[in-house]
């Protein structure tokens, strides 16, 4: 391709950077030192342009080595990968974590979701502002942002700090108190090996994207299984593992059952495995609940070769760290579960797509992937079964809409992470236009207890429409947050007391279930029993587990504001209800907690919120308006007669405000 | 791509219900193609006759029956047995807003047929405030995916900004842009294969840029003017119609079109001129023409000075 560039080199850093994910150059066709010989010959074509999907990784080894993207790294990725440097800007561009201009090397995340909110971290914030200035800012040694949700909702409010070198370090800190944020907003530190310490958990004995030693200065993180409060529990299907193993060691995931359902799998042969996973009735646990063994059917019928399969990992939905929990603690399970999923659907590649904000996430998962590799677990012919199947990671980069099912195909692909509109569906054309599996984590790894048990023993377990166990994220102002595992079947009541309760003197003023696409119930509706079922039934909607509650001191006006800043934030601006909805449905929410009249910005919110829902291409901008409009109709906000600083307490929705 | 080129089997007829009526249409007919064959007008943006929808603008929504969702007209291919309505409430109200919520933030005075649409759907875009003021230029280049300025929402936001002028031929004037990707398409893999511009951004802050927002100079473009062929805003206009509108003497009642033959080379292309008072102000081509399909190269776009160099200049 005849492609016009910048004519700005790239420094030393960047350029190895570039090439120790790329390899180095060939020749000056592909961005190498122009030699005699590249005259006699020409690479272009195909050849030339099917590493787009390297594009990502190139961009983030660059930001992971000197923290920004510069014209000339750009300009250098663009030659190695035969992509117009247009186009690579338009997709580094579309990442929060990429900056297009110098900034300080060290970037720390500030938490101010909902769940962090609700902890406070609105002081954190001013203390960051007076440190370091305002978001973004790039006068100090550090530099900082203010960031959707972390994914450490039960120990809010959280920070994490991203620093660039060789390697790329991180830390966190949660919960985060003045001491701990000022430790990360310390200016970038020297690169070059620091005493080895206990480290953000283990030390893995691969190389990893990131450095297994925290920044200096910083406390080592929690263990994973400090987000389990009973953990160790027998009852435990799913995280049974946690806590229990260590997250680094393949021995230790085999001595605690690993791979025996990878084993069993390869005794019933893929139509086997897909029959069970048919009879277990297992469901989707990302959102929307579809039938797993219907997708990898329908994938696995698919004439068209070859065929992928793609794990999300982008846990991006506010109040959601369930993902998080199984890759830091027990990431071989994942593992073990993407090979069965490939070996059911016919792929021989899987892409792992995990969010950028999870860096031991990443970290676990890039040793397991090593060491299953290293243990013919993953590779050709794996266990001897004649089943070849790998899985790459691939690194998102601060959007949530890349856990948009069809969206997470263009971030791979090295395109904007947009969604797609669908038919057709991701099992006709899916990755790389080829039949595609999506699965989210936690659906992949209840494939395990499936195999192990057998399909209809796994049916038996739960309600007769949502059968097995299922992962709870439990935020907020309960005594104990954190991931719950319960069958299907329990009440949102059992769930609050599990977690215990709230304390004393303080009331439920609202339960955010599902997360920012989800909906808002009352205090007084712990009764909804948390299955598919009866949630629809309950108007509400399980999402991906999220069970966010907020006390009588939650400021709720709030914040719907900041719910509404983050799907303006998130839109991918494709289309218009979603691109310009979101920004008018923040504006009215904005208008309406300084005082405007509920009667005149009500109906203005529904006509948006209906359109958004109507018009949208995909189920961000169709679930924007979700949650304000339970928070509208369920607990009365903003109803004519009272302000929108309601009194503590329930009141249930008018007919009127329909 | 190097698929061969196939000749295409013929294609079964199936039966659907648009509004009631029954149509009888060969498989893979966009409901938008089968409804201007039965005489329904759809309203569309971002739908371009020579490219592959995009179906961003979603004003040519329409309802399909057991669907949850509307779907694009311009994509979404009529299936057997489907009954689409065109014109039901829920239709109508997302048309309203999508052009309520366009017309709010974009400025469509240049947009062919909108004032005609708002009135159809009674779209009122000043409901939702007084528009912000507009945002110097670069500022909104500049601007961090994932992050805004909240503000108190006491104006409403705007995509306006001061119109990009950077060389003689043509104007990027954003402040018209609804972002419908068509300019990026054409500029791209579905017609010129140049790749100067791509969407850059997120969200309500997405934008029509250049590599780091260069100048139209020192990008790839090449000055085939084909973005501005498929503009449906007119956001991307020739210098010579964006000057004649900043001075006021623009008048499209005044002109004439004549189509000719491109004199430059042996290709043949159409050329479409568009004279006003005996002078060329702008170049179009028939989007019909079997060998460029609207589209042109710089020559024949924009190479007509010479035409009126009269005696004495």
């Amino acid at each position: 391709m005849d492609l016009k560039f910048l004519d700005e080199a790239p420094t030393t850093a960047e350029r190895e950077a570039v090439d120790s994910v790329l390899g180095p150059p060939e020749s000056g066709w592909d961005g190498g030192t122009r030699q005699d010989t590249d005259l006699r010959y020409a690479r272009g074509g195909h050849t030339a342009r099917d590493q787009r999907d390297m594009l990502l990784p190139a961009l983030h080894a660059v930001n992971d080595r000197v923290g920004w993207i510069s014209r000339g790294a750009l300009d250098h990725i663009c030659r190695r990968l035969t992509v117009p440097p247009a186009e690579a800007y338009a997709v580094a561009s579309f990442y929060a974590m990429f900056a297009m201009h110098e900034r300080p090397r060290r970037v720390v995340h500030l938490c101010t979701d909902i769940a962090c909110a609700a902890a406070g971290s609105s002081g954190l914030r001013d203390r960051m502002v007076e440190r370091l200035g305002p978001p973004g800012s790039t006068e100090g040694g550090t530099t900082w942002h203010e960031s959707p949700c972390l994914g450490m909702c039960e120990r809010a409010p959280a920070a994490l700090a991203l620093q660039a070198g060789d390697p790329a370090r991180y830390a966190v800190a949660a919960p985060a108190g003045p001491d701990d944020l000022d430790a990360l907003a310390e200016s970038a530190s020297a690169d070059g090996p620091v005493a080895p310490s206990e480290g953000n958990g283990h030390r893995p004995a691969v190389r990893t994207t990131y450095g297994a030693d925290p920044l200096p200065g910083t406390a080592p993180e929690a263990d994973a299984a400090s987000a389990v409060p009973d953990a160790g529990s027998p009852d435990h299907v799913l995280l049974r593992r946690i806590g229990r193993v260590d997250p680094l060691s393949l021995d230790d995931y085999r001595a605690e059952g690993g791979y025996a359902a990878l084993r069993e799998a390869l005794r019933l042969g893929p139509a086997g495995v897909l029959r069970e996973v048919n009879d277990s009735g297992l469901v989707g646990r990302g959102g929307a609940a579809f039938p797993t063994g219907r997708k990898w059917s329908a994938t696995a019928q698919q004439p068209d070769a070859p065929h992928y399969l793609v794990c999300n990992a982008d846990e991006s939905e506010p109040g959601t760290f369930k993902d998080r929990v199984l890759m830091e603690g027990d990431p071989f399970s994942l593992v073990e579960a993407m090979t069965i999923a490939g070996y059911a659907i016919g792929a021989q590649t899987g892409y792992l797509y995990i969010r950028g904000e999870y860096p031991r996430a990443l970290r676990h998962l890039e040793n397991a992937l090593a060491l299953a590799r290293e243990r013919d677990l993953l590779g050709t012919d794996i266990m001897g079964s004649g089943f070849s199947f790998d899985i790459e990671i691939r690194r998102g980069a601060g959007a949530y809409i890349c856990g948009e099912e069809t969206a997470i195909f263009g971030s791979i692909e090295g395109q904007r992470g947009e969604p797609r509109s669908k038919p057709p569906f991701p099992v006709e054309k899916g990755l790389f236009g080829k039949p595609t599996a999506v699965n989210n984590v936690e659906t992949l790894v209840n494939v395990l207890p499936v195999l192990l048990m057998g399909g209809p023993a796994y049916a038996a377990v739960g309600t007769e429409k949502s059968t097995g166990p299922k992962l709870f994220c439990l935020s907020g102002g309960v005594r104990r947050p954190g991931l719950y595992e319960m069958p299907f079947g329990a009440t949102l009541r059992d769930l609050v007391e599990a977690a215990g309760g709230m304390p004393e003197g303080r009331s439920i003023r609202a339960i955010l279930l599902g997360g920012a696409a989800g909906t808002f119930v009352r205090g007084d509706e712990l009764d909804i029993p948390l299955t598919f079922e009866g949630a629809r039934e309950a108007g509400t909607s399980l999402g991906s587990g999220v069970v966010l509650v907020l006390d009588d001191t939650a400021d709720l006006a709030s914040t719907l504001v900041r719910v509404a800043a983050f799907f303006r934030d998130e839109s991918c601006g494709q289309c218009v209800p979603c691109r310009v909805g979101t920004v008018r449905q923040e504006e009215s929410l904005l208008r309406l907690r300084a005082g405007a009249s509920p009667a005149q910005e009500l109906p203005l919110l529904r006509e948006v919120g209906q359109a958004m829902r109507d018009a949208s291409i995909c189920g961000l901008g169709q679930t924007a308006w979700n949650a304000v409009e339970s928070a509208i109709d369920r607990l009365g906000l903003f109803s004519e007669d009272t302000h929108q600083t309601a009194a503590p307490g329930d009141r249930p929705a008018t007919e009127e405000a329909r | 791509m190097t698929a061969p080129v196939l000749l295409s089997p013929p294609k079964r007829l199936i039966d659907a219900t648009i509004d009631g009526e029954q149509v009888r249409v060969p498989e893979d007919t966009t409901i938008l193609d089968a409804c201007s064959a039965s005489g329904t007008e759809i309203p569309t943006l971002c739908y371009g006759d020579t490219l592959t929808p995009r179906n961003a603008c979603r004003v040519c929504v329409v309802e399909v029956e057991g669907a949850r969702t509307l779907a694009p007209a311009c994509s979404r291919k009529l299936e057997a047995g489907m009954s689409v309505a065109t014109d039901s409430e829920r239709v109508r109200h997302s048309r309203k807003l999508v052009l309520e919520l366009l017309g709010s933030s974009v400025d469509l005075s240049t947009t062919p047929q909108v004032a005609e649409w708002m009135e159809r759907y009674e779209a009122e875009p000043e409901r939702f405030g007084r528009r912000a003021e507009p945002a110097a230029l670069g500022v909104r280049d500049a601007r961090r995916a994932g992050e805004h300025e909240p503000g108190d929402g006491s104006v409403a936001a705007t995509v306006e900004q001061p119109a990009k002028v950077d060389n003689d031929l043509y104007v990027r004037d954003y402040s018209k842009c609804i972002m419908c990707y068509k300019c990026v398409d054409a500029c791209g893999d579905q017609w010129q294969n140049t790749f100067a511009i791509g969407v850059a951004g997120r969200g309500f802050d997405a934008r029509i840029s250049t590599e780091h927002d260069v100048s139209l100079p020192d990008s790839a473009c090449v000055y085939c003017g084909n973005c501005i062929e498929v503009c449906p805003t007119g956001a991307l206009s020739f210098s010579t119609e964006f000057d004649m509108r900043q001075e006021g003497t623009w008048d499209e009642e005044k002109q004439s079109e004549t189509t000719t033959i491109c004199t430059y080379c042996g290709v043949g292309c159409n050329l479409t001129l568009h004279v006003q008072e005996n002078k060329i102000v702008k170049v179009t081509s028939p989007h019909d023409n079997p060998v460029t399909h609207g589209n042109l190269c710089i020559k024949g776009r924009f190479g007509f000075q010479h035409v009126q160099r009269r005696g004495g200049d």
